[in-house]
Order: structure tokens, then C-alpha cells, then sequence
């Protein structure tokens, strides 16, 4: 066996051109469906990770994954808000830590506008309980003395051009073409660094602020005849009726799922608590059809890749049935024939395999740095996980299986031809 | 082992799905050390009767018995082995792996059969003995097969048929892709290595003309009861 092993070594050297075509074509297929695994495991992650050190999100109630979508992407709208007193009620709860009130609805030249309080940069976390960072300035104040400060995600600075100290005005509801609160403008004081999460794509403003410039209006529109001036607006009672969703965070996560029934179960008003990780990982599943779909065409590809595999060495067969037929007189029988296939084949297949890997790699290294300045997310050529692991096998088990139909072929062959293959 | 070479009995051969049989060889003996020339024209059922000999090809009845052992009995493994150990094949052209070395392709039967590389004894001394007795000149020893003449390819051959001393060489039209001058030296460089290894050797050609310098001429044709209505 060791013989046929080397001679079949020999013989695929001999024909490296076609093969190492051939080989070129699985690389390409293994790092294919490498990188959608890959990407579709690090979407998922930071999906489900874009908000983390949050134990449960509260807000009227509605479904669970239109209250994240909402209160985590800033999609949507909420259809009923929670009155200051029910927020009040939850955040007084023993059990509760610290409490993050959120007002959404607004919007800066299409990015939404998230009104809050400056805990919000210390409490929302994402990825492994990583906080946002600031790359210029510091939160809003959060005080009535200073209002109308701004804090703008990495993307609305890139996108926008905003830099600190820049004015920007909020237009009313989530659409580009809002009426704007043009007469009370807002200062950018401070800019996030990219996190890959929605916060880069947000504007975020102290509650206060959103009372302000929202006192004139009412309805959804400027109240006729009324006009209160931005340096008046400290006169009045800034603390808002009512907030649309909150953020909380426990002293002790075991007791989740008790707060989350007391909530539920709030007498006051109709109010809905989920957790975050439970809901991300819900609205993923919506998602799921999407990357059945990429994997599917991943996994064609490679089969593509070893079809053509089976068929090099089909074609190739017909040149080799003399070589075949030297080795049967010497003393090579079909399954020694059979053999020598099967290991063309896997090599051919695990040189491939093993080159798409390292194409991969490659890839990302080149990529990573882009990736970053744009996206906020540190790629990192990793060793393959589990499950890829299980990918590449499976894939060298196909290229086992693609080589036994030339193999098949190959021991016919010799069995009918003998010593002398007819041409 | 007998003194017989090889002893055929009511050998009967037919090709898969065809009817007519394309070998009926009621009886053939070739003693030890005997240079036997078969001829018969193309057609006459001699690659099936090497296939047979060779033990590639399992006839329908009867049976070969090489140097005392019943090879139709055995089962595909034992044939293949018995092959490697005791027969030394040449073929018409396209003898050699072209990507192997002249050297190389040589030395193969030694890596299939641990016998013939136990009677090589130093199996690279023994195929430079047999390449420089068979002329092939040092400086294409290490060269791919592929570059060689037609007629380098064939003495090539004939020292991989040798190599290790089979007992049966068998010859299959060896000399075809020769031109006339080169023919008759190549017959004479075989007969005189065969002799030397004292193998039996079954030569098979249509062209009686080369028949001279052996021991026995056989005509396929005499033998074989089928060779009217045969193909190839």
C-alpha cells in the first residue's frame, strides 16, 4: 500500500496542473463557505450582544421583539408610552439597581434621537460587557442649566461631518422630513467611538432636553400662537409625564425572572418587561431564513467544487487507463487501483481545505483594519471553531465521497481492460 | 514445482456478454526455460490468452497452471500477488509511467513484490546491471520515461520485466513499434537476457519473421479450437 501511496503521489505531481486548478476551485469554495459561517456566527454575536448589562427592558405593552426593536435598535415606533410615576415605581423597587429612562421618537437628519439620562453611557453595555467609549468630549450635563447638549454616535459624526461644539437641530417623529425644533438648537459636546452597535448611529440628548422642545408642541405639531423661547424653557418643570421605555439593571440577576412577573403584573398601567438576550435571540430566529439561505449557497458552491473535482479525475481517467493497466501487471489489483483514486482525491480535497483557510485568514488580516475604521468590529483570524471544524470535515467527507465515483470507474476499468486498455 | 512451465487444460474463455467463446485451448505445456514464439493475426484471442496467463481474466472452464500452481483456482488477491512475484509483462509501447524515471519505473516490480526485491538482492545495482546489459545509455537513467525514444522505452521495459528474475516473461508484441533493423537486436538482447535469468519466455506477434532464434513456434491458431469466430 505504501508503494501505490507513493506512485500515486508521483502520478498526481505529474498531472499538477489540472489538479491544482482544481484545487484553486475548492479553496475558493472552502474559504466561501468559511466566511458566511464565519460572518453569519459574528452577526448573530453582535446581534444578540448589541446590549448587554441590561437585565430587563420595560415598556407598555406590546410584543417583546417590537419593544427591543424599539428600545435597542431604535426601529419602529412604540404605540404607548409609561407614565414618569410607573417608571418612579419600578426604579424604587428593592431589587432593582439602577434604572435608564429612554424617550425615543425624534430624529436628527433621519438618525433617531435618544432622549435619557447621562447613566445611560455608563449602564448600557455591549458585546462582553464592554461600555461605550467616548472619542471626544463628555456626556450631556443632564442639568436645567445646560439643555441642549448633544451626544452623537461614531456613524452621525462620519456621516454628518459633526464635530464638537457643532450646532444640530432634532426634527419631530422618526422621518427625515419632520418639522424641526429649529428654534431651540443643540450643541454637540461629545462623540462615541464606533462600538458596532446602534449608539453609532445615534443622537443622544439629556430627558430634560426632550421636555424643552417638546413644551410648545402638542399633538405632534408647534402649538399656534405659542412660542417659548429656548432661554426661558428653565423656567418650567423639565421632568417629564412620561418616558417611553426603561432600561434596568438588578443587584442580583437571579431574581430576573420575579421582577420581571412583578412588573407584568403592575397595577398601575399595562406594562411589559423582557429580557434583552431572551428577546435579540427571538427576533434572530426572524433572521434565520436569511442565513439558511447564504449557507445553502455556500454549501453549493463547494459541491460545485468537488463535482468538478470528480470530474478531473473522470476525464484524466481516460488518459491513465495505460498507467492503470502497467500497474494491474504489475501486481496492482483494482482495489490497489481504487485506492490510489481515493487518496488523489483527499489530497487534493485537504490541500484545497486547507488553503481555503489560509486564504481566509489572509483575508481577514487584510480586511481587518478597514473593517474596524468602518464598522467598529475587531476582526480577528482566529483558529476555525467547533462548528467549523465540523464544516471542513464534511466538506473533506464529500471530496471523500466525490473521489469514489472516478475510483469506481477506475477499478471497472481496470477489471475489463487487464493488461491491455483499448483505446 | 514441476518441470512444466506453464499447463493450460481445457481452457475455455469468452469475452463478458458475447456467445461465442474466443479461447478453447484443449491442451498447452511450455517446459521451464523454454523460448516459445506464438503468432496469429490480430484478432485471434491473443490478449485475451495473456490476461488469462497473467491472471487478470478468469476463463469460463478449464485451467492454467504456472510452474505447479493451479493460478484459475486462486482469488483475485492471490493471482495479483502471484503476478508481481513470477511474471515480467512487455507490452506492445506505453510500457513505462511516463513521469517515473527510466531508473524508476525499473525498480517498480520490486516495490510491488517483496519477492523479486529479495531476488534483485541491491535492486538499484541490479537495474543499472540490467540497463547498461540492455544499452541504454547512463545519461537517460534518470531522465522521465516520457522523453525516451520509442525504442530506449522498450529496453526499459524488457529490464523491468527482468528485474528481480521472474520466472515467466511474456511478450506482447514488443517489437511492433520498432522500425526493422531495431527489431531484430531488441529479440536478441530478450532472448539473451532471458536466457541468462533462465525465464521462460512466451513471445506473442503476427509477424512470423521474427520467429528465428527460438526454441518454439507455435501458431494461435493451431491451439486454440475458437479462433475462427473470435475478436480481439
Amino acid at each position: 500500500m505504501k508503494a501505490i501511496l507513493v506512485l500515486a503521489l508521483r502520478s498526481a505531481w505529474a498531472r499538477r496542473l489540472t489538479l491544482g486548478i482544481t484545487l484553486v476551485a475548492i479553496a475558493l469554495a472552502a474559504a466561501l463557505l468559511l466566511a458566511v459561517e464565519r460572518v453569519r456566527q459574528d452577526a448573530r454575536t453582535s446581534f444578540t450582544q448589541s446590549i448587554s448589562g441590561v437585565d430587563l427592558v420595560v415598556g407598555a405593552r406590546t410584543g417583546s421583539v417590537q419593544l427591543i426593536l424599539y428600545t435597542v435598535f431604535h426601529s419602529g415606533t412604540a404605540t404607548n408610552n409609561i407614565r414618569w410615576e410607573s417608571y418612579q415605581a419600578i426604579a424604587r423597587n428593592p431589587a432593582v439597581a439602577w434604572a435608564v429612562p429612554l424617550v425615543l421618537g425624534d430624529s436628527h437628519r433621519g438618525f433617531p434621537v435618544i432622549g435619557t439620562s447621562p447613566a445611560y453611557f455608563e449602564r448600557v453595555r455591549h458585546a462582553d460587557r464592554q461600555p461605550l467609549v467616548f472619542a471626544a468630549g463628555r456626556p450631556f450635563a443632564g442639568s436645567a442649566e445646560a439643555v441642549f447638549e448633544a451626544v452623537i454616535g461614531s456613524e452621525v459624526a462620519r456621516q454628518l461631518g459633526h464635530r464638537i461644539g457643532d450646532r444640530l437641530l432634532i426634527a419631530h417623529g422618526s422621518s427625515e422630513l419632520g418639522p424641526e425644533h429649529a428654534d431651540k438648537p443643540f450643541v454637540v459636546v461629545g462623540v462615541l467611538a464606533a462600538s458596532g452597535t446602534p449608539a453609532d448611529r445615534a443622537v443622544h440628548v439629556s430627558l430634560q432636553a426632550m421636555t424643552a422642545i417638546h413644551l410648545d408642541w402638542a399633538g405632534g405639531a408647534p402649538l399656534p400662537g405659542v412660542q417659548i423661547p429656548a432661554e426661558w424653557v428653565r423656567k418650567f418643570d423639565l421632568q417629564p409625564k412620561e418616558i417611553t421605555a426603561a432600561l434596568i439593571g438588578l443587584h442580583n440577576r437571579a431574581g430576573v425572572f420575579g421582577v420581571q412577573r412583578q412588573i407584568n403584573g403592575f397595577a398601575g398601567e399595562a406594562l411589559l418587561a423582557v429580557l434583552p438576550g431572551v428577546a435579540l435571540d427571538e427576533l434572530w430566529q426572524t433572521l434565520v431564513i436569511v442565513e439558511q439561505i447564504l449557507f445553502a449557497l455556500s454549501a453549493l458552491v463547494v459541491l460545485v467544487g468537488l463535482a468538478g473535482l470528480a470530474a478531473t479525475m473522470l476525464a484524466s481517467l481516460e488518459q491513465r487507463r495505460r498507467e492503470l493497466a502497467i500497474l494491474r501487471a504489475l501486481g496492482a489489483g483494482p482495489r490497489e487501483i481504487f485506492f490510489m483514486l481515493l487518496v488523489e482525491g483527499l489530497l487534493v480535497t485537504t490541500l484545497g481545505v486547507l488553503a481555503g483557510c489560509a486564504l481566509l485568514a489572509a483575508a481577514v488580516l487584510a480586511a481587518a483594519p478597514l473593517v474596524q475604521a468602518h464598522f467598529g468590529v475587531l476582526l480577528a483570524a482566529r483558529p476555525p471553531a467547533t462548528n467549523e471544524v465540523v464544516l471542513l470535515a464534511s466538506i473533506l467527507l464529500t471530496g471523500l465521497f466525490a473521489s469514489l465515483v472516478p475510483g469506481w470507474r477506475a477499478w471497472r476499468m481496470s477489471l475489463a481492460d487487464g493488461l491491455t486498455p483499448r483505446q | 514445482m514441476s518441470a512444466d512451465a506453464l499447463l493450460i487444460r481445457d481452457l475455455v474463455y469468452r469475452w463478458p456478454r458475447q456467445r461465442a467463446a474466443c479461447l478453447d485451448i484443449p491442451a498447452l505445456t511450455v517446459a521451464a526455460g523454454e523460448r516459445v514464439f506464438l503468432h496469429g493475426p490480430s484478432g485471434s484471442g491473443k490478449s485475451s490468452l495473456l490476461g488469462v496467463l497473467g491472471g487478470v481474466a478468469l476463463p469460463e472452464r478449464g485451467s492454467v497452471t504456472l510452474f505447479g500452481e493451479v493460478i484459475t483456482a486462486f482469488g483475485g488477491r492471490a493471482r495479483d500477488a502471484f503476478r508481481a512475484d513470477h511474471i515480467g509483462f512487455i507490452f506492445q509501447q506505453f510500457n513505462l509511467l511516463p513521469w517515473l524515471s527510466a531508473c524508476d519505473n525499473v525498480l517498480l516490480p520490486c516495490t510491488f513484490s517483496a519477492c523479486r526485491k529479495r531476488r534483485a538482492g541491491d535492486p538499484p545495482a541490479e537495474a543499472a546491471r540490467l540497463l547498461s546489459a540492455l544499452d541504454l545509455a547512463r545519461e537517460l537513467w534518470p531522465k522521465p520515461a516520457g522523453e525516451l525514444s520509442v525504442g530506449q522505452q522498450q529496453r526499459v521495459a524488457a529490464a523491468r520485466a527482468l528485474i528481480g528474475r521472474p520466472e515467466l516473461l511474456i511478450a506482447d508484441e514488443p517489437t511492433s513499434a520498432l522500425d526493422a533493423p531495431r527489431q531484430q537486436s531488441f529479440i536478441d538482447l530478450l532472448l539473451r537476457e532471458a536466457g541468462a535469468a533462465g525465464a521462460t519466455l512466451v513471445f506473442v506477434s503476427h509477424d512470423v519473421r521474427l520467429a528465428a532464434h527460438f526454441d518454439r513456434v507455435l501458431a494461435l491458431a493451431e491451439i486454440n479450437r475458437a479462433a475462427d469466430g473470435a475478436a480481439a
